[in-house]
């Protein structure tokens, strides 16, 4: 064999590697529950990237009469500060899906803090329960027992511990989901581990006498991918909704930038007199987690099916 | 007037499918699973079917209990019992005549037991649903009908759960329970597949003696010809969802008409051939999905008979003039099995005997391996409880030398695969010793120096699990060669695509994922990949007792062909003794962990033998319904390998054992009696008794070859 025929060769693989991709993508849109759940997803995405350049008005401004009932100006009318809920809302969505703050100064880094959260849970997780699948005996009792003492404690307990100890912002509310969502991607990364780790190519890895790491994470974990995935994107809705509930007991993102769990919390004070500052970002909310929830079962439901 | 009626009702057969086609609805239109097929079984008749996975027989037996799930159904045709057409009865008539007049046994017993219900429960059932029985009459007639199924200590049984029982005793079960209503047509599924080859044996001779006793009509399904010559008195042949040939058991094995039937023939080895004495010769090709048959007949594209006219116009059954048999080919007068030649582009390995190389490569000395077990009392919890073991390898001594293969052959659960793991280092032995290239190898594999790694390779028995998923053919035939450091890395690629040529498997398949390979092709990978490393030793764990016969035998080719190429030396593990008699120079026959008999494949199989052997010979299905075999049964089921008896382990179902004067010698360890140098029987009966008995198969010499 010489240069041009392997380089033929390469050409070829490249002309497989796209319809393949494709079809992945479509998979999605077999599955009218996972459609669904895109285009809900997607809304606010969109509304996302809307929002970093251009809003109606200024979120954070007081710039209206208090408390407003929707209206021609102001679509979904104001809170008890005066400022829009329209914007607000919008903005609401950066620092869950787009941006992180960056603590003492206006740098921010890309994704929110629910993608970085669910990352930091599943890439933990995985570490975790891969040792405990794959090695067994006593490394995996001794994992697991943490991880189940992790999750009998309560875990709005555990975040006010973590926050008590590091102060509030961002980076702490990442911790905070990465640490509660470990144990969870450890037992389902173990089960399927111990599941696969019985398999023939993992024997065979062995008789090669490959590391430890390499037998977890280049032989086993590209086989649990999908499973792992799709449970990524149900803790991508968990984590928003760990958001709300950290921001409605005011312990969530720092203020002023507006986040939809402050937003309920702040707006439930007035709740007699203005009832939609507290429905919008609820709905929200609501209608962001189901978006994920519909898009990973559908997702699960034809995985499934193409496993077969 | 009355007298000719009731003659033809008893002619009328208990089975009768005419052009059947049972098609499945799947995804973008339907697909005809099964097509034409056309059958009759009369009472106490035992119809076979055989063909390779894929070809439709299970459809077929489906289709008659209209089991077909919510996406199949029956397209064309009709299927008669006992006169009345079965096709389109719905709900409770049909839920009744399965219940009472036909009966399904299924390959795997554990899963047609309930495992939370008593057995006793479950066989009771059956009758107290159907027949409107008392409870006590129906567990008289239960424990009668478990006698008869030859199960011992049948009243015990009753009161027992599935998982207290052997596999064998399971099957027992599932027939006796079958056989309860006593049904007018049985239908079988595979029933031994998943039983060892001592106790296949046992139920075969069940089912046999059972047929003339019930005078039941029997469809018997299985993919292995040496099967059906011992159950069946007729047999139809299935490819492609077609039935290619129909023929009396004698008729069909004795001169087979259809270019299939043919080939399937010459690429099973019969027992007590090996590789200087004859060739086996794959079937080109694969079995086609069931959307992509070929216009034509659908055999055409791996016929070596093919002509235009199979190409345009497909055959139909016909009758052979002057035969009970039925084909369907256009040519098979023209087909004469004797005078074919092989094609040309085949290769097949020389039989040209190998190099004497007197060097010992692998050598194990009283190697034994052990694995701790928990009790469950409570005194274990606390670790204070007596130790247990698992004795999986005892004493295993034996050598290999260089450019040679050694067949391990035993049952389950006799230790032959720990024995190959420990050697290879997945395990680390307990004591004993082992050497490799005159290196100690009793530790496990991340002790040992990566250039000894690199020698000892491994191929794995279940295609579907031996690649990893996630990466094509080229990335995983490419690690061992990074790992190792074979090569440098811009030579890799070259390398891997040489391999994939001398696995005949072509360039092409560089990129694709084990999930577009077949099974005889991700074996090849795996062949391959373990060669990479241009390892001395290669370890085969049942390479081929996966794949369907045609595509076994030229895995079966390939590793010969490996071999002689490569003088690599092989340890080929198999429970199938023709295959591993063909393969093999030596052979060591082990039960429950001990070695029973080692040396030379031609003197094992041949007496003097070891009485386990002998039971072992005996209990192989042979593809020809003229050979005689004797019949030499094990009684009772293998002990547990946590207390095994003392002494010659196999002492409580040895057959033999009242040939010694006193029998309670193999309670004490036996000698090591050498037969001659290099073949060794571990027995206390002396060596002159042991010749003494007859050779257990006589075939009588056809052969079709030429």
């Amino acid at each position: 064999m010489n240069a041009e025929a392997s380089a033929s060769n390469k050409q070829k693989r490249e002309k497989r590697e796209k319809p393949s991709l494709w079809k992945t993508i479509s998979i999605v849109f077999d599955s009218r529950v996972a459609t669904v759940g895109v285009v809900m997803v997607s809304f606010w995405l969109v509304i996302a990237g809307v929002s970093l350049f251009w809003t109606p008005y200024d979120p954070n401004s007081s710039d209206f009469i208090q408390n407003l009932s929707p209206n021609a100006t102001n679509w979904l009318g104001t809170d008890h500060m005066g400022r829009d809920l329209l914007s607000r809302l919008m903005q609401g969505t950066q620092v869950i899906l787009l941006k992180t703050r960056l603590p003492g100064g206006d740098h921010s880094i890309p994704g929110g803090v629910a993608i970085w959260g669910v990352l930091g849970s599943l890439i933990l997780g995985a570490i975790l329960g891969l040792n405990a699948g794959y090695r067994r005996g006593w490394t995996d009792q001794i994992i697991m027992q943490v991880l189940d003492a992790l999750i009998a404690f309560p875990q709005i307990v555990l975040y006010l511990v973590v926050i008590a100890a590091l102060g509030q912002g961002d980076l702490v509310v990442i911790l905070a989901i990465t640490i509660t969502g470990a144990p969870g991607v450890a037992r389902l990364a173990r089960s399927l581990a111990l599941d696969i780790q019985t398999r023939d190519y993992i024997r065979a890895a062995e008789t090669r006498a490959e590391s430890v790491w390499f037998i977890m994470f280049r032989e086993i974990l590209p086989n649990a991918r999908g499973p792992l995935l799709v449970d990524a994107m149900l803790r991508v809705g968990y984590a928003i909704f760990m958001i709300g509930t950290l921001g409605f007991l005011g312990i969530g993102l720092p203020p002023p930038d507006p986040d939809w769990g402050s937003m309920v919390n702040e707006a439930r004070k007035y709740i007699f007199v203005n009832q939609l500052a507290v429905i919008w970002p609820a709905l929200s909310i609501a209608t962001l987690v189901i978006g994920l929830n519909l898009f990973a079962d559908g997702l699960r439901e034809e995985l499934m099916r193409y496993q077969k | 007037m009355a007298e000719p009626t009731r003659r033809k009702s008893e002619d009328i057969p208990v089975l009768d499918i005419e052009n059947l086609a049972v098609a499945y609805k799947v995804r973008g239109g339907e697909v005809e699973a099964v097509q034409n097929i056309t059958l009759d079984i009369k009472k106490g008749e035992s119809h076979g079917i055989v063909g390779e996975s894929g070809c439709g027989k299970s459809t077929c037996a489906w289709a008659i209990i209209n089991f077909l799930g919510a996406n199949g159904y029956v397209k064309r045709g009709s299927i008669k019992f006992q006169g009345k057409n079965l096709v389109g009865k719905k709900g409770e008539e049909l839920r009744r005549l399965r219940g009472d007049q036909i009966a399904m046994v299924y390959q795997d017993p554990m899963q047609s037991l309930n495992p939370s219900m008593l057995l006793g429960d479950q066989l009771k059932e059956v009758l107290t649903v159907h027949q409107g029985m008392s409870n006590s009459q129906a567990e008289k007639d239960c424990i009668r009908m478990l006698e008869k199924v030859q199960m011992p200590d049948a009243a015990n049984v009753m009161r027992r759960f599935p998982h207290q029982i052997s596999g064998g005793q399971q099957q027992r079960v599932v027939i006796a329970m079958a056989l309860l209503n006593n049904p007018a047509l049985l239908l079988m599924d595979e029933p031994t597949t998943a039983l060892d080859v001592t106790v296949e044996a046992a139920v075969l001779d069940l089912i046999a003696d059972l047929r003339k006793e019930f005078n039941t009509a029997i469809m018997y399904i299985t993919h292995d010809l040496g099967v059906v010559a011992r159950v069946s008195t007729k047999v139809g042949v299935m490819y492609a969802g077609e039935m290619v040939e129909r023929a009396t058991v004698e008729e069909l094995f004795k001169s087979p008409q259809h270019p299939y039937t043919q080939g399937l023939m010459r690429c099973v080895p019969k027992l007590g051939t090996d590789r200087s004495s004859s060739i086996l010769y794959p079937i080109p090709g694969r079995v086609p999905p069931p959307d992509g048959r070929p216009a034509g007949c659908v055999f055409w594209p791996r016929c070596d008979y093919v002509r235009k006219r199979c190409r345009e116009e497909r055959p139909k059954l016909r009758s052979i003039a002057g035969t009970e048999t039925w084909v369907r080919c256009h040519f098979s007068e023209d087909i004469d099995m004797g005078s074919w030649e092989p094609p040309e582009d085949l290769v097949v390995p020389g039989t040209v005997p190998k190099k004497e190389v007197d060097e010992t490569i692998l050598e194990v000395k009283g190697l034994k391996k052990y694995y701790r077990v928990r009790g469950n009392s409570l005194k274990d919890v606390f670790g204070m409880g007596e130790k247990q073991y698992v004795k999986a390898v005892e004493h295993a001594s034996f050598k290999v030398p260089r450019g040679k293969t050694l067949g391990i052959v035993g049952e389950s659960g006799c230790g032959k695969s720990t024995l190959v793991k420990t050697i290879i280092g997945l395990e680390h032995a307990t004591d004993g010793e082992a050497r490799f290239l005159g290196f100690d190898i009793t530790n496990s594999i991340s002790a040992r120096d990566r250039k000894l790694i690199q020698e000892l390779q491994m191929v794995f028995q279940n295609p579907d699990s031996t690649m990893n998923p996630s990466y094509t053919v080229g990335q995983q035939i490419a690690r061992p060669l990074k790992r190792f450091n074979v090569m440098p890395k811009e030579k890799i690629t070259d390398e891997v695509l040489r391999l994939l040529r001398s696995m005949r498997l072509g360039e092409k398949y560089y990129d694709r994922l084990p999930r577009q390979l077949s099974g005889g092709e991700k074996q090849r990978v795996g062949i391959a990949r373990a060669l990479a490393s241009h390892p001395d030793l290669i370890l085969c764990d049942e390479p081929v007792s996966a794949l369907d016969v045609s595509v076994q035998a030229a895995i079966i080719n390939l590793l010969l062909e490996i071999q002689e190429e490569f003088g690599t030396t092989l340890i080929f593990i198999s429970h199938d003794l023709s295959v591993t008699r063909f393969f093999s120079e030596y052979v060591c026959v082990m039960y429950l962990g001990q070695i029973m008999e080692l040396g030379p494949a031609e003197e094992i199989y041949a007496p003097p033998y070891h009485p386990y052997t002998e039971a072992l010979l005996s209990a192989v299905p042979i593809p020809d319904p003229t050979a005689k075999q004797k019949r030499v049964r094990l009684q009772g089921v293998v002990p547990s390998a946590i207390a095994p008896p003392s002494g010659c382990r196999l002492n409580t179902r040895c057959p033999r054992r009242e040939m010694l004067p006193d029998p309670d010698i193999c309670l004490t360890d036996p000698p090591w009696r050498e037969v001659h140098p290099g073949h060794h029987i571990y027995c206390h009966i002396p060596l002159d008794e042991l010749r003494k008995i007859d050779p257990v198969v006589s075939i009588k010499e056809v052969n079709h070859a030429g």
